[in-house]
């Protein structure tokens, strides 16, 4: 059983009471919602004739289902529209705020909250979306929930839950130039594997994770459920409340250094004890590209897909249905393999950052003449941002589309789709079977600088000698 | 013609029927349920959606549309069934389906407290218990009464022990799987936690 970690002291923090049946309620401090696992949850409110207990604690926007070409209303999708309607309706009905397009702070969920500095260390964070570990990039404990626990959060500001146990990623050494977050924890989730993290939160700790930016501990906390982990975190340091000064909804005033002390608390002692610890050598790992159907089934950009016997017995299945699926070879370098689509967003790598190093890779060059490639920033503020900074322009001289922010081609429940086989170069989190919309799609997941550079030269490349170049 | 869909309700001691065998590591929520079925505002059309694409892929062939499976209740799947999204649509789909129970080798996290949530129990069982299961499921019909409160799937003369959590059995059998009106029993407690917590007074 863990003691004295970030964890331990949050859960304790939040724990209401001990339930009969042996879990725990927890206290949800921060609540957010989205257009597609909220509707029925609010309808289950009205069946059961209950009430939002506390609207303040739940904050919506809208993400999944909207179009990045056009925003205009009604949406062309008649079903897109009834579901933003349903989330403007519910809101209004119950007094939640709204940010919704056009409000200046739409955007996929996990990018609007932290920018807002609704994100704080310290809180439970729920939403009906796995990617919710993202948020616990700032120490706070942050997780995915199904509809019917948006319901119980609606109606209680609680959860019936287990506790998780804790292992700690303890990554040292630092990254080397033209790798990044991204690869990092492909590489963490290639070692440990798609299900380790089951029952377990992640605590992502050493120097190699606190040299890096709030919004690189994003992209590896944002990745903690494809590694099994419901729930991902890191001990909030300097960089964290940096970040969060003067944000919209950060303390302010002397409740500033109030909440600094009291963040600084919640670290992880040093005599913490963990369920588990690994280590992870940060300056061993290489640009990495996902070769198969599942987020493990990585590679270093200068390696080759594996052979079946270099599979342990477990993973051999699915490494199997991979090579079928992909269209690939075991013993086939991943390097050149030509690229239809390239897509740069999502809530992994939809953020000023990550468009910053995009561009970066991109500017004086052109897009392959083969390839589809556009980029969606992951919320009104990021496009703003991006726009002030001339980075639109940098990616439409390319050749790349420059799009409205949604959660587009990350899941395909929007017009962003791929059609046929074809297979795109992306800077999302998921390359399950048809996860980008065509049934016989294939998605190679890569950083954004990576998919920049597939972009360029039509195929999948290192960016590392782009960055040479 | 299947009967209508009747949601669970209440407490839950037994499942009875008979088995549908789906072999795979992995499988993911995406693949039981595709993203542009999620464009509903309520769960009612999901059942005939489950497993679409691989289904289409499969050319009736798979396990979801073979004839001999169209009454089955009992999943048996392998290892890290439900990865990835956390959209209740998933089992909300197998359940509409007709999915009452699944015994696999094991789930991932939110698929598995969504099963809870909406009452599907999920139980966990070898994967060298489990595989010659799925073969005779696959080869005739492998009927079982699940008792719940023992945790015995029931063949027969034969038991076969399965795995489930202390909280979720216990939960199934008071019906406390239903969590909404647990939760709000200790209403007073919830306001004195929202009174309590540093964040909530630092950020007024």
């Amino acid at each position: 059983m863990s003691q004295n970690t970030l964890f331990d002291k949050v859960w304790d923090l939040h724990k209401v009471a001990d339930l009969p049946g042996g879990s725990s309620q927890v206290f949800i401090g921060l609540h957010l919602i989205h257009e597609v696992t909220s509707p029925q949850a609010f309808g289950a409110l009205k069946d059961k004739n209950l009430k939002v207990k506390f609207p303040s604690r739940t904050i919506a926007t809208v993400d999944h289902i909207v179009p990045t070409d056009n925003q205009s209303r009604p949406f062309k999708d008649n079903l897109a529209e009834q579901m933003i309607e349903a989330l403007e309706n519910n809101c209004k009905k119950h007094k939640i705020k709204f940010f919704n397009i056009g409000s200046g702070s739409q955007g996929i969920v996990h990018v609007v909250a932290p920018e807002l500095g609704l994100t704080q260390p310290g809180m439970t964070i729920a939403c009906g979306d796995s990617h919710t570990s993202t948020h616990g990039a700032f120490g706070s404990i942050a997780f995915g929930i199904g509809t019917s626990q948006v319901r119980d959060v609606l109606a209680s500001q609680t959860l019936a839950m287990n506790k998780l146990k804790v292992r700690q990623i303890w990554c040292k050494n630092k990254l080397s130039d033209g790798v990044f977050a991204k690869d990092l924890v492909l590489h963490i989730i290639n070692k440990l594997g798609v299900k380790a993290g089951v029952g377990y939160a992640y605590e992502f700790s050493g120097p190699a994770i606190h040299l890096l930016s709030m919004e690189e501990r994003m992209t590896i906390c944002n990745m903690s459920i494809e590694g099994g982990a419901r729930c991902g975190y890191v001990n909030p340091d300097k960089i964290t409340f940096n970040y969060i000064k003067e944000r919209q909804f950060a303390p302010k005033n002397e409740n500033w250094l109030k909440a600094v002390t009291w963040w600084e608390s919640l670290a992880s002692e040093k005599d913490a004890i963990y369920d588990d610890v690994v280590s992870i050598d940060a300056s061993k790992v290489e640009p990495t590209v996902t070769w198969g159907i599942t987020p493990g089934q990585s590679i270093g950009v200068s390696q080759k897909i594996p052979e079946l016997n270099e599979l342990s017995a477990d993973d051999q299945f699915i490494a199997g249905e991979a090579y079928e699926y992909m269209g690939l070879n075991p013993g086939q370098a991943i390097k050149n393999t030509p690229i239809d689509v390239c897509f740069i967003g999502s809530c992994t790598n939809g953020r000023i950052s990550d468009l910053r190093v995009a561009a970066e890779i991109v500017q004086n060059h052109k897009v392959s003449p083969n390839v589809k490639a556009f980029v969606v920033p992951g919320s009104e503020k990021v496009a703003k941002a991006a726009i002030e900074e001339g980075l639109d322009k940098i990616f439409k001289d390319a050749g790349f589309q420059w799009r409205e922010p949604g959660c587009s081609m990350c899941l395909a429940m929007n017009p962003d789709k791929l059609t046929g086989n074809q297979v795109s170069a992306s800077s999302s989190n998921r390359n399950f079977k048809g996860r980008q919309g065509s049934p016989s799609g294939r998605t190679l997941l890569m950083s954004p600088a990576m998919v920049a550079a597939a972009a360029i030269e039509g195929k999948v490349s290192d960016v590392r000698e782009f960055i040479k170049k | 013609m299947k009967e209508e869909f009747q949601p669970p309700k209440g407490k839950i001691n037994k499942v009875s029927g008979n088995c549908i065998s789906l072999v795979g590591d992995d499988i993911d929520t995406d693949r039981i349920i595709p993203a542009r079925f999620l464009k509903c505002v309520d769960f009612e059309s999901l059942g005939d959606a489950v497993f679409e694409d691989d289904r289409k892929d499969l050319k009736g062939k798979h396990p979801f549309d073979l004839k001999s499976n169209q009454n089955a209740v009992i999943l048996l799947v392998n290892s890290n069934f439900g990865c990835g999204s956390s959209r209740e649509h998933a089992p909300q789909a197998l359940m509409r389906w007709g999915i009452k129970a699944i015994i696999g080798e094991s789930f991932a996290e939110i698929f598995y407290s969504n099963c809870i949530a909406i009452g599907i129990p999920c139980f966990t069982l070898a994967k060298k218990d489990i595989k010659p299961l799925q073969v005779r499921a696959e080869s005739g019909s492998l009927f079982f009464e699940i008792d719940i409160k023992n945790v015995i799937a029931i063949e027969g003369s034969t038991k076969h022990k399965l795995g489930l959590k202390e909280s979720s059995r216990n939960m199934f059998l008071s019906g406390e799987w239903d969590a909404t009106s647990t939760l709000l029993s200790n209403i007073k407690l919830i306001e004195s936690k929202l009174d309590h917590l540093p964040y909530i007074n630092l950020n007024k």
